[in-house]
């Protein structure tokens, strides 16, 4: 992990260095663009995460759910400007997530250390965008990776942007494919006779690798209304495909199986969770943001989302900006999320042994949450803390509360250099 | 009654964005230095892809926020 943590540093502190080099004021009178390859903006986020509550679907919706992220992300956006008057862009970005999760190291609670009990999970994308300097309207590709321990993705996708005549109107089109390998790892207890662990250190057994397969099509538009309200629509379809269960994940039934399951045959009335192969979701939200004044905006989003397994939700936020100055602003948030569960999930011990899709996983149960915070942003004409190329710091912090009885806490620090 | 449910949402959404679209005036580019402050981007802020993230493995719904849509498992 150190050595993880200190390439990304030396990489980011590398990237620094050649920014102040390229980005060395030039005196020129005259309207001259260069044609260079050029470092628009380079964003460090990061992010820390914790969580507790007490009803993990790794142990059949009972148990700790105590878990901690780490987060960061490193983006670094160039671009460089064609004959004729393109804007050819390039975004890499750099993800690397670590975890430690209470629930995963029940998986096999006699080993000392089950496989998934902690995890780093890194991801590169590269996003490459073509854009006409006039209109606006712009064409892209996106290519990405995910890694971690039980779990690869690769991802491609198309962007799509149209501008109308008078820039008052924008539609979006961003097309997204995943496909992606799990390493089906099993619940000690019911693993079939000769089936490992996955873990590669206590065994060599074999284990399945099973796919999921994600494609969604996210279309926008946005819409100027007045010189102070601006609004956008968004429809998201998406279609999941392949193994869509956690299969570490148990469910306890309220009677027993005339058959059993794992080595011995003697599992009466608990099995790995069973979903449908297949998923469609469709999320459709608005945006409204508000100029109220010198002082004041307002932020809205709605979202309606609705989907093959029964899940129901409506989510609504609202953040206000208060700028103290044109630089420095604070803006409280609130977001409200009230969800319809599935049809397919029951409490510990409660679903009925003739079903034939069941979960006792609480993040698809009927449930509210409340999601509270504060972002402070500075950005300062001059640079944060004087340092001219350090154009934004952003700090926000949110307290999460869910009716299931978890709560969260979250840290977010971004920065972005021009 | 129920089953209708999402469809009247969608219409109730898409009528209330024909209004409003239709109601907006031509605003001109020398008109806009309100709706250019950074802080009336219509996108998510970059400071909030962690909190998107956590919430989509948190609950059921998902998408159409500028979060990720797939692609990693989330199963934590």
């Amino acid at each position: 992990m150190r050595k993880i943590y200190l390439g990304v540093l030396a990489l980011y502190m590398s990237i620094l260095a050649s920014h102040a080099q390229t980005t060395q004021p030039v005196k020129d009178s005259s309207n001259y663009q260069s044609r260079q390859l050029k470092i628009d903006e380079v964003n460090f986020v990061s992010g820390y995460y914790h969580q507790t509550g007490n009803h993990s679907a790794v142990t059949g919706g009972m148990g700790d759910e105590t878990l901690t992220d780490f987060a960061n992300t490193l983006d670094i956006q160039l671009s460089k400007l064609t004959k004729n008057g393109y804007k050819n862009t390039f975004q890499f970005e750099l993800g690397i997530d670590h975890y430690t999760s209470a629930s995963s190291d029940k998986i096999d609670p006699n080993s000392i250390s089950s496989a998934s009990m902690q995890d780093t999970r890194i991801y590169p994308s590269l996003n490459w965008t073509r854009s006409n300097e006039k209109t606006g309207n712009a064409f892209g590709l996106t290519a990405s990776y995910s890694h971690e321990f039980d779990y690869q993705s690769v991802g491609a996708g198309l962007n799509l942007t149209r501008i109308s005549a008078n820039k008052n109107t924008q539609f979006d089109l961003k097309v997204q494919a995943f496909l992606d390998t799990w390493k089906v790892i099993l619940p000690v207890e019911l693993r079939p006779l000769g089936y490992g662990s996955g873990s590669g250190k206590d065994d060599n057994r074999p284990v399945d690798n099973k796919p999921r397969n994600s494609f969604s099509a996210s279309f926008s538009l946005s819409q100027v209304l007045s010189t102070r309200l601006q609004a956008m629509l968004i429809v998201e379809p998406s279609y999941q495909h392949g193994l869509l269960a956690t299969e570490y994940q148990r469910v306890y039934f309220n009677g027993n199986f005339s058959t059993g399951v794992g080595p011995d045959n003697d599992i009466f009335n608990e099995r790995i969770e069973s979903l449908p192969g297949s998923r469609y979701k469709l999320p459709i939200a608005v945006r409204f943001n508000y100029f109220l004044d010198d002082h004041f905006i307002i932020r809205t989003f709605y979202r309606y989302y609705t989907d093959s397994w029964g899940i129901r939700a409506h989510t609504a936020e609202i953040e206000v900006p208060i700028k103290f100055t044109s630089f420095v602003s604070v803006s409280p948030y609130y977001r409200y999320n009230n969800q319809q569960g599935t049809r397919y999930f029951a409490p510990y011990g409660q679903h009925s042994v003739n079903e034939k899709y069941y979960t006792s996983d609480y993040d698809l149960s009927t449930l509210t949450s409340n999601f509270v915070g504060l972002n402070v942003r500075l950005a300062p004409p001059n640079g944060v803390f004087g340092i001219q190329q350090f154009n934004t710091l952003e700090l926000r912090a949110g307290h999460y509360m869910r009716s299931t009885g978890l709560t969260s806490n979250i840290v977010t620090l971004a920065m972005k250099f021009k | 009654m129920k089953r209708n449910t999402p469809v009247s949402m969608l219409s109730l959404l898409c009528l209330g964005v024909a209004v409003t679209a239709c109601s907006c005036s031509s605003v001109k580019a020398y008109q806009k230095n309100r709706l250019n402050d950074s802080e009336m981007e219509l996108s998510a802020r970059k400071v909030q892809k962690f909190e998107q993230s956590f919430q989509l493995y948190r609950e059921g719904g998902s998408g159409a926020n500028g979060g990720k849509s797939g692609g990693g498992c989330g199963c934590n």
